[in-house]
């Protein structure tokens, strides 16, 4: 089925079959490897992207569901190749270590960020519940995440 | 794991929709969030040869608190529920029990329509539209009709749909000023199936419990209202006597499902300590509220 939509800015035509979720779309169709899938069943959390401003799970949604949507992936978050305050933050707080999970992480705190600049750690906590990370433990993410809010507060999108 | 291959169809009106629903004659499946049902085909516990998409029908999304109901549309997601100033007064127990829907990602896009079709057992919106005695408003091929809650919810995965009907809208009515409510729930992490889970609700008449409600999920095959521990309350004063009563009776009262995360003692166990936790819980937010 030809679908349209927008990721990271760019429009992008597309012939997919109906069984393609947005993940495999992303990965295969547009060579966007940044976006990890690992259970394929919406438990871990690995390919969260953004569509219209939401965080969704990449293999949960159909991307013939994401016809006419804007998506955002972990590459669209720092546009000029420079880090995102968050990935700044994650950096400084050690906040990851293999990286696979890192890229859903990120797409999700940056909604989250995004919607609520002054998110609580309790909050951070509960949102994380939805990724999976098996080598850093979560502390050091939270930590990374309650420092990035002062940039999301200054308003602006601070991942552009 | 990938999906196994269907056709797609992404119908603009109910009409459209149904009469595709109609043609496939039960092998297609309506999909909405897609957040159950996904799964349940990557497991290849469904494999429909067809999906209608729901997404370009117009009318099934919003949420209107009226003096005598409240309508909720079968498009709402959770997290349209959890962002409702509106549904957050008039039917409080709602929001409090959709926090315990799975994660974020998830809330962004699942509705409560796909819920209530999927019927899961460990699923809180069919609970609390059962403890409510919310309607269910279905469209089909030869027209519309509604069903109470408890009626649509046949089985685990159960319901007594047609195979060309689709959900449009829940309908709860409106609750009186003053009525309590509880809610609380057991998973091994926050946003995972429960093993168990319990809502209430009640009015006080002076001292004493009245019109009291009271419902298990997640222990049990469906989501279901438990007549013994209602009859506890009833007439009764609202103090740990009372609310120790009611949670002895919901637990002799249920027949708990077993699975690899809990034995059936275990849940029966476990729906005692969480209705009395939350009767307790009600009072509390009570006396919060007068301070």
């Amino acid at each position: 089925m030809k679908i349209a939509l927008t990721v990271n800015g760019r429009p992008a035509a597309l012939d997919v079959a109906p069984r393609t979720t947005l993940a495999d779309c992303l990965r295969h169709a547009l060579g966007l490897t940044g976006t990890h899938l690992a259970c394929e069943h919406g438990v871990c959390g690995a390919c969260t992207v953004i569509v219209d401003g939401a965080a969704v799970r990449g293999c949960l949604t159909l991307a013939v569901q994401a016809d006419g949507a804007e998506v955002t992936t972990v590459e669209g978050l720092a546009g000029d190749g420079a880090l995102t305050p968050l990935q700044e933050a994650f950096r400084r707080h050690h906040a990851l270590q293999c990286g696979f999970c890192t890229a859903g992480i990120l797409t999700t705190l940056h909604a989250l960020l995004t919607e609520n600049p002054d998110v609580e750690a309790c909050e951070i906590r509960e949102v994380l519940s939805g990724n999976i990370c098996r080598c850093t433990g979560y502390i050091p993410i939270v930590e990374a995440a309650l420092e990035a809010r002062a940039a999301y507060r200054r308003g602006g999108d601070p991942a552009q | 794991m990938k999906l196994p291959a269907f056709d797609y169809a992404c119908p603009e009106t109910l009409d459209e929709a149904t009469a595709l629903l109609a043609e496939a004659g039960g092998d297609a499946k309506v999909i909405a969030g897609g957040q159950s049902l996904l799964p349940f085909m990557a497991f290849r516990l469904a494999a429909p040869s067809l999906l209608v998409d729901l997404r370009k029908i117009a009318g099934l999304d919003g949420i209107e608190v009226a003096d005598g109901e409240i309508r909720l549309g079968a498009m709402v997601r959770w997290r349209d529920i959890l962002d409702s100033a509106a549904l957050a007064r008039a039917l409080p127990l709602l929001p409090a029990a959709i926090g315990h829907v799975a994660h974020y990602q998830i809330r962004n896009r699942g509705t409560l329509g796909g819920s209530l079709a999927h019927a899961d057992p460990a699923s809180e919106f069919p609970c609390i539209a059962v403890l409510c005695g919310a309607s269910v408003d279905v469209v089909g091929a030869g027209g519309h009709r509604t069903i109470p809650a408890d009626e649509l919810i046949a089985g685990p995965m159960e319901t007594t749909l047609e195979d060309d009907e689709i959900i449009v809208a829940v309908r709860f009515p409106r609750w009186p000023e003053g009525r309590r409510w509880a809610f609380d729930e057991f998973a091994l992490r926050h946003g995972d199936l429960a093993i168990a889970a319990v809502a209430a609700a009640y009015d006080m008449d002076g001292p004493h419990i009245a019109h009291a409600r009271v419902a298990v999920m997640g222990a049990t095959d469906t989501p279901q209202r438990v007549p013994p521990a209602e009859d506890a309350l009833n007439g009764r004063a609202p103090d740990d006597d009372t609310f120790g009563a009611a949670a002895a009776a919901a637990s002799a009262a249920i027949e708990p499902t077993e699975d690899l995360h809990a034995g059936a003692a275990y849940r029966r166990a476990l729906v005692g300590t969480l209705l009395r936790r939350a009767l307790a819980e009600s009072c509390a937010r009570e006396r919060e509220a007068a301070e």
